[in-house]
């Protein structure tokens, strides 16, 4: 006996088997960006006042970020229509495009982490703050130079949006320097959630490349014998990335803007 | 024995297993039938078996730690050699030394023991072995909705327990932090047993969410034509709520899960306040971490896998139940009702475990109120089995009195959770040996019983062989005593204020150590209630050798048992019984159609005293309502 | 998404029987609707960006981005993921899993900002 409804719908509930199960996941998927967002609001309310970060994303490489991934799941979707009326060549150009973009996505997502890490806080024994991006740190040497800035007031490091950051070659010497610590994951809570959140979601954006990448490549094997159900993965995989999509549709606000 | 391994017809040609696609056998090889099985039955005996050894695997650990409760600083007798040896690691200090369980190592054998109790053992065993085995036949499918997915599920679940079990062998041994893994105490115990309990833990959770996604997928597409929702044994209903527990309530302990691993690795402060002191020094970490947050997300877990435990063990007890009394069960629309409330309410009673946190009265009164609540479907199923009995022609056989047991055992257990959902009595009961008493009431004589009871009900169907009547009822006897013996007094001191997780057992708050000792405590544990210890200690020696008559019943009456007469030797209504015994690949000849509820036993004027679903109306042959298939 | 192998061969080139939409698929109208899609995506980021660089108190701010991002999100699921016009059973998942989340926030936030009273700190 064959199982049933894996192509076709089932008459009662309207649904082919695939599609209740990726329902279903997307649900859990709900479930496990909501634990996440929702430590994002406890600890967010939870923080000092006027110590949560505003201003500290690179806003152009983000916003390039959410047109990337907006695209890609316009061209899943034109993918599954494609298939939808059969058109295999078309298929394979939309998915190809997604492809791409999810790599673009990843590479960009890269080029942010790199940013991140190499930006440092270095608290000086006098008192005063330095910070800014490293630009030279040789062990061989005893000074270090960054692209950045002095500051008396810890509380200037955190807002970014409503003040004018000058930036400037720093030469810094290492016998006056307390302590130094990168933008990593752990800086502050912030950049604990912006790792974490992120670094999530691109897990998800690698995996749905995998998958994209197993239909558009040895998967398509599928489509010579059974158009319809491979037609229905194309969906079932299209929707898991507009999940993904609308998972970034919030994580760009609540990380880059507010 | 050979009708075990025969279920599926052996394998004929290696060299066909690639294009025997489509030709309507089954026919794998070794390895593909009974490792990488994707069949639902297989599936469900690996997950039994592997659970029902970790099962025992944490009653050992048990042991050892009532040891040591018992008799603080004294070497383990017969193992004590065995432990020193294992955690023998170079360079470290034993912490099993001279066969003597340090506090570290009593500490890691308690949160080992909850977790392996929980996540590998009853989980696996309730929820995924029965359901795989039992789920698909009973709604009339030929296999889950996703195999390979299934599959894939048993594996995470393998993994994770590897990596659990792994754990105790590493240099620092287990986990240490209790089964809940409280941050800051979990971040700052110098081990790397909590990484592996975290990844261990991303890995079960992996699993059940795999399993709970194939579950609800199977059931609400796979049902027979006529199978209508409310023609669906309760047992299905059971195991579909709590697939929709896992699927919710699960992944926001895996976000939980993935944020403790950061502040692990990447040194995070999810959890970790502002100002926190490790070891009597400022920690070097960023604070401003809220460790509640773990605790909420934690609990938004906990607590509906409380039901998870328990609701696949109520199905099993109403279908034995039903079968054994032979009479329709009472309520069935009431016990469908409640169980759906059940699933609703259990996400919104956690923090009921928070009382203590410091939350504000507003709040706790919130949660009091839903827990209490949340006891009144609890008692509607309990009320609807043991009305299901009145007036039955009851048959006593192995399943039906642990069936039986269940009743009055999760009654206990369910009952003595009131006064620790009322914040003020909660007050004086948090975290004592009441609190173990209560949950190991629900979950130790209650599910595992049902479990049990599951385990000689099917046992026929998987193996074609009934297991024996006469150890049955031994293992039966002993089991119910013992494990009265072990918990009941425990109620007693947990209310004379004996907290848990202490090495010595309570011996530092003990009356008349420190009278002994010349301090002058106020309050401080009796005698009696000291001496308690010893009697709990021999009477789980006891019920561990109590299960002995289990297992050596369970392996002999694989190949030796009484082999059965018939395909439905209970003489049950439900779909599992009308098909070949054990099922073949495929578990139907033909698709089966539904005509009928799930308890029809007894129905006056048929011939026998029961009628299978599957069996067409005679006097109105009008074909059922049925949604048209394909085939 | 894996069953086990079946051997259903379908003819590729026939139209196949759509259950799961009951139009069949028009690929321009497509077309049309994911470029409007689009278009109101790129809108949307566009206000949220200009949104966070308005002079307002960051409260105000946030609400205003996220109602936008709401609404973007809204179109997203909407149009992209066919959930206006899905079945009545992926509404009664979803709607368990929405009421389970609103669960989480809701009372987690409400369990952390209920102090007992004169405790709170800061």
């Amino acid at each position: 006996m064959e199982i049933p409804y894996t192509v076709e719908a089932r008459p009662d509930t309207g649904l082919y088997n695939a599609k209740v199960g990726i329902w279903l996941f997307l649900s859990s998927e709900v479930m496990l960006f909501g634990g996440l967002f929702s430590a994002y609001i406890l600890l967010r309310v939870g923080a000092v006042p006027g110590t949560w970060p505003h201003g500290w994303q690179n806003l152009t490489l983000g916003t390039i970020n959410t047109v990337v991934l907006a695209l890609s799941a316009i061209t899943t979707l034109m993918a599954w229509v494609a298939c939808k009326v059969r058109e295999f060549g078309k298929f394979k150009f939309f998915h190809a495009c997604t492809l791409l973009l999810a790599v673009t996505f990843l590479c960009i997502k890269c080029e942010e982490y790199r940013e991140h890490l190499n930006h440092y806080e270095i608290y000086m024994k006098d008192g005063t703050y330095a910070d800014g991006d490293m630009v030279q740190n040789d062990a061989a040497q005893d000074y270090i130079v960054i692209d950045g800035r002095y500051t008396k007031n810890e509380m200037d490091l955190y807002d970014l949006r409503s003040q004018k950051v000058v930036e400037k070659e720093l030469k810094i010497p290492r016998s006056q320097i307390q302590d130094m610590q990168s933008y990593g994951p752990w800086h502050n809570d912030y950049l604990a959630l912006y790792f974490t959140l992120t670094g999530l979601h691109a897990l998800h954006i690698l995996c749905g490349s995998v998958v994209i990448g197993y239909l558009w490549g040895p998967g398509r094997k599928l489509w010579k014998t059974d158009p319809e159900r491979f037609t229905n993965r194309v969906e079932v995989s299209g929707l898991f990335w507009h999940f993904v999509d609308l998972v970034w549709i919030f994580l760009f606000p609540v990380l880059y803007l507010t | 024995m050979a009708d075990f391994f025969n279920q599926f017809p052996p394998h004929r040609d290696e060299s066909h297993s690639h294009d025997d696609h489509g030709h309507g056998h089954y026919d794998p090889g070794f390895w593909a039938k009974y490792i990488f099985s994707t069949d639902h039955k297989v599936i469900g005996i690996q997950y039994g078996i592997t659970a029902l050894c970790f099962l025992f695997f944490g009653l050992m650990l048990m042991l050892l730690m009532r040891w040591q409760i018992a008799h603080p600083g004294m070497p383990v007798p017969i193992f004590g050699h065995l432990l020193e040896l294992i955690f023998q690691h170079p360079g470290m200090p034993n912490p099993a030394a001279g066969g003597v369980i340090s506090p570290e190592l009593y500490n890691s054998f308690g949160a080992m023991h909850g977790t392996i109790m929980v996540f590998l053992g009853i989980v696996p065993l309730a929820f995924a072995a029965f359901g795989n085995y039992v789920v698909p036949l009973m709604i009339g499918a030929p296999d889950m909705a996703f195999p390979r997915v299934n599959m894939a599920s048993y594996q995470a679940y393998f993994l994770g327990g590897l990596v659990m079990t792994v754990s105790f062998f590493i240099p620092g041994g287990a986990a240490q932090a209790g089964w809940t893994s409280y941050s800051p105490l979990a971040t700052s115990i110098p081990t790397h047993g909590q990484l592996f309990w975290i990844i261990g833990m991303i890995l079960l959770i992996t699993s059940s969410l795999l399993g709970a996604v194939n579950f609800i997928a199977t059931i609400i597409q796979l049902r027979a034509p006529g199978m209508t929702w409310m023609r669906m044994p309760f047992f299905v209903w059971a195991q579909f709520v709590t697939a929709f527990l896992l699927l919710l309530a699960f992944p926001p302990l895996e976000a939980a899960a993935i944020m403790q691993l950061m502040d692990n690795v990447a040194h995070t402060s999810f959890f970790l306040p502002t100002g926190l002191a490790v070891g009597g020094k400022i920690a070097h970490v960023a604070g401003g971490g809220s460790p509640l947050l773990w605790q909420h997300l934690f609990w938004f877990l906990g607590h509906p896998e409380v039901y998870v435990l328990i609701l696949p063990a109520m199905g099993i007890v109403c279908e034995i139940l039903a079968n054994n009394s032979r009479k329709p069960i009472w309520g069935y629309k009431s016990l469908v009702y409640s169980v759906l409330a059940i699933g609703f309410l259990s996400m919104i009673v956690w923090a009921h475990h928070m009382y203590m946190t410091g939350m504000g009265t507003v709040i706790s009164t919130f949660f009091q109120a839903t827990t209490m609540i949340i006891s009144i479907p609890s008692v509607i199923i309990l009320t609807c089995l043991f009305i299901s009995l009145w007036g039955g022609s009851i048959r006593i056989n192995t399943p039906m009195l642990f069936a039986l047991a269940f009743l009055p055992m999760f009654g206990i257990g369910g009952l003595t959770g009131l006064p620790l959902g009322f914040n003020v009595s909660d007050v004086h009961l948090h975290d004592t040996y009441y609190v173990i008493a209560h949950f190991h009431y629900v979950v130790a004589p209650g599910t595992i019983f049902g479990l049990f009871a599951g385990v000689y009900y099917w046992f026929p169907k998987i193996t074609g062989r009934r297991m024996n009547e006469f150890w049955g009822s031994v293992h039966f006897w002993c089991s119910l005593l013992f494990m009265n013996l072990v918990f009941m007094p425990m109620f007693a001191q947990g209310m004379a204020g004996m907290l848990r997780r202490m090495a010595n057992g309570g011996a530092n708050y003990s009356a008349a150590v420190n009278s002994h000792a010349g301090a002058d405590v106020i309050g401080g544990l009796s005698d009696s209630i000291m001496a308690l210890h010893t009697p709990i200690l021999w009477a789980a020696v006891c019920l561990g050798i109590a299960q002995i008559p289990f297992i050596i019943n369970f392996f002999w009456s694989i190949s030796h048992g009484e082999k059965v007469g018939s395909d439905n030797p209970w003489q049950s209504t439900t779909l599992e019984w009308q098909t070949p015994t054990p099922p073949p690949h495929g578990n139907f000849e033909h698709f089966p159609v539904v005509y009928r509820g799930p308890y029809e036993y007894s129905v006056p004027g048929h011939m026998s005293d029961f009628t299978p679903q599957n069996e067409p109306e005679i006097s109105t042959p009008a074909a059922p309502k049925i949604p048209t298939t394909a085939h | 998404m894996s069953e086990t192998t079946t051997a259903k061969t379908a003819d590729p080139h026939s139209p196949g029987t759509p259950q799961s939409h009951e139009h069949p698929v028009d690929f321009n109208s497509y077309v049309r609707r994911c470029a409007i899609v689009f278009a109101v995506v790129l809108c949307a980021v566009g206000l949220m960006i200009w949104a966070s660089f308005l002079h307002l108190e960051w409260s105000a701010k946030i609400a205003i981005i996220l109602l936008i991002a709401s609404c973007n999100a809204f179109v997203v699921a909407g149009f992209l993921m066919h959930l206006l016009s899905e079945r009545k059973m992926v509404y009664t998942i979803l709607g368990f899993t929405v009421s389970f989340v609103i669960g989480l926030f809701g009372l987690t936030l409400w369990a952390m900002t209920d102090f007992p009273l004169h405790t709170v700190t800061h």
